[in-house]
């Protein structure tokens, strides 16, 4: 199908069925008269989700005296396990991952932060493909089967959006989650190729400096990226921690930028671009730029900060006498976590925190303390140092520093505050 | 011959030869290094194919900063207009004031929002007019990603006007204005010279 023929559907189904289409019912292939389907699929889907579901099971006083169930198609999550993301029902979405609810450093994949800008695009893999143009000696178009038959690599890493934790940078509301303090990072294992053979194929030119990375959404979103960090660690990946990326992420190609902020790991990747200079496309003009507070704004900030935050206990979380882990996730978009410090007394002094497993470059990074909680007031801190030497600093001090206006990249300290009754509240003045 | 330790002329030519050759092939082995900007060794697989020059064409649409690929076409203010309250107003409002929080104003040169505050102040909306660096953003989106719901539809005409219409109302170029490729070209943005490249490279400065 043509692209025009596919933004005309695209358009005559919004205009149809609204957000039902966008929302990924197959209807797209047929027109207008696939959408009118999907409408009537859409009524029945909704028909059906309001039946009510079958009651669970009763649970069994002693569950060695009956038999379990038996085996199912796909797992679920045990019905004691509550972990979801914070969809809020708009194509121009946000969820954010639920931290409290994770252990180690992976992501599940269908809970992995979603950020778009047109909603998720259903792309079909037999007709998806990737252009590399511009300053190259041979033009290439390469199907996802082509890009499969590379060398892979399978790289552990995180992919934070750049806005993550604006709203408690504004506002330090004690009543909030760590879901809503820095949910937008998540980490996978993924699986790709590097961009660095794809670009070899194509022969990149004396002169091209950078290259326009576009994806296959309704807003065919584009981002410009510096030429090294294709020679660097870029990927063009498919796989999420052992299984096709899921559409949310970009199925059924993504770029993958190790470190830099998220929005520049263009999802759905469908172009590649070598030009001599940027592009400056609204995603790094109007957006994803950082004003400072010399009345001047950085541009290409593309390397996310070293950054830690405390996972447990969190709010609403009540806490008894006795010890608790403290535990929390560290990463930074320059290389590796070398140092995670834990505060049990609001910044009086510091103790070195262990590192859970390998702590890998550009990835989450699991760290706990053990800490024995005496019954009055106190407040828990994080701080992150990274291999570059960079320590991650107060609230207080990004605000000095960069601006309170500014409105990408938070990175400060944040704590939480326990309470004498035990209840654990957000603690974002540091 | 014996007492002759040096080659024979004719090798010595032929000694020259290859010497000249092995200067030849390592400096065309450094040119192709600055090509690939690529230390390491490669190998190309085979694999994908040549892309026409009409499926390039059909893609590549994106206009950078200094214009060189806009494409024939024009559209005045007054157009634009008229298509941005037809197509543009629902969700940015008849004056592109927006409806916020969802949709933030695109449109306005409110004082406070003069001199690029924005690093002390994120109350202060930004707007094409006290923000955005280039022109050819505003061009290149539109055509791109917009209406939100039908993106892609608008003829090179009407981005033209829709352009023209936003740098009018943002008082960047005269409400009597006539954009195309040319007049695009040389719309110069009042607030690009604050836009810095991030310079930071880790370390224990905090920037």
């Amino acid at each position: 199908m043509t692209e025009i023929s596919r933004r005309d559907l695209l358009a005559g189904a919004v205009g149809a069925v609204g957000g039902a289409v966008l929302a990924g019912l197959p209807s797209l292939a047929a027109g207008q008269q696939g959408a009118k389907t999907a409408a009537k699929a859409a009524a029945k889907a909704a028909a059906k989700a309001a039946a009510a579901p079958p009651p669970l099971p009763p649970i069994p006083d002693d569950a060695t005296k009956l038999l379990g169930t038996p085996t199912t198609a796909v797992g679920e999550r045990s019905r004691f396990v509550n972990a979801v993301r914070t969809p809020i029902g708009q194509v121009t979405g946000v969820s954010y991952t639920p931290l409290q609810d994770l252990t180690g450093t992976i992501t599940p994949s269908d809970l992995h932060f979603e950020r778009h800008h047109a909603g998720v695009p259903l792309l079909d893999p037999a007709r998806h493909s990737l252009m590399i143009h511009g300053l190259v000696d041979r033009p290439m178009i390469f199907s996802v089967d082509d890009i499969k038959r590379f060398p892979q690599v399978t790289r552990t890493h995180f992919v934070e959006c750049s806005g993550n934790g604006r709203g408690v940078y504004r506002d330090l509301k004690p009543e909030t989650t760590v879901q809503i303090v820095a949910g937008m990072t998540s980490n996978s294992e993924w699986t790709g190729v590097p961009l660095k053979a794809l670009f070899e194929e194509a022969g990149v030119k004396s002169g091209a400096k950078w290259f326009l990375a576009e994806g296959g959404d309704a807003v065919l979103l584009t981002r410009s990226i510096p030429i090294e960090k294709a020679f660097d660690d870029a990927l063009v990946v498919w796989g999420q921690n052992g299984e096709p990326m899921r559409p949310e992420q970009g199925y059924p190609l993504r770029l993958l930028l190790p470190g830099f902020e998220g929005n520049s790991n263009v999802k759905w990747l469908r172009r590649l671009e070598l030009g001599a200079q940027p592009w400056m496309t609204r995603w790094e003009t109007s957006k994803y730029t950082d004003p400072l507070l010399d009345g001047k704004a950085r541009i290409f900030s593309f390397e996310i900060d070293a950054k830690s935050v405390i996972t447990s206990p969190t709010y609403p979380a009540q806490i008894t006498k006795g010890w608790w882990p403290v535990s929390g996730l560290a990463w930074s978009g320059r290389g590796k976590i070398t140092r995670v410090e834990v505060s049990t007394d609001n910044g009086k002094s510091w103790h070195d925190a262990a590192i859970d497993g390998p702590a890998l470059r550009k990835a989450h990074t699991r760290f706990t303390h053990m800490w024995e909680w005496n019954g009055s007031e106190t407040t828990l801190l994080s701080r992150a140092t990274d291999e570059t030497g960079y320590v991650q600093p107060t609230r207080a001090d990004l605000i000095r520093i960069r601006g309170a206006g500014t409105d990408y990249h938070f990175n400060p300290i944040y704590g939480w505050t326990v309470k004498a009754d035990g209840h654990v509240f957000f603690h974002g003045e540091t | 011959m014996t007492g002759d330790r040096g080659p024979r002329t004719e090798d010595r030519e032929r000694l020259v030869a290859i010497a000249l050759l092995v200067v030849a092939t390592v400096s065309l082995a450094a040119c192709s290094g600055d090509s690939s900007a690529n230390a390491e060794p490669s190998r190309r697989y085979a694999l994908g194919r040549a892309a026409t020059t009409d499926e390039i064409d059909k893609w590549h649409t994106d206009v950078g900063p200094d214009g060189a690929e806009l494409p024939a076409g024009s559209g005045t203010v007054a157009s634009g207009a008229e298509i941005f309250k037809a197509k543009c107003s629902a969700c940015h409002g008849p004056d592109g004031q927006g409806m916020p929080p969802a949709y933030p104003a695109i449109v306005g040169r409110d004082p406070k929002g003069e001199n690029f505050p924005f690093g002390t102040d994120w109350k202060i909306t930004r707007t094409i007019g006290n923000y955005w660096p280039y022109a050819t953003t505003v061009f290149d989106y539109v055509r791109r990603a917009m209406p939100h719901t039908a993106p892609g539809s608008l003829t090179n005409d009407e981005v033209y006007s829709l352009t023209a219409f936003l740098l009018a109302a943002n008082q960047i170029i005269p409400m009597n204005s006539t954009l195309d490729a040319a007049s695009l070209r040389a719309v110069k943005m009042p607030y690009v010279s604050r836009f810095v490249r991030d310079d930071r490279r880790g370390g224990r400065d905090v920037r």
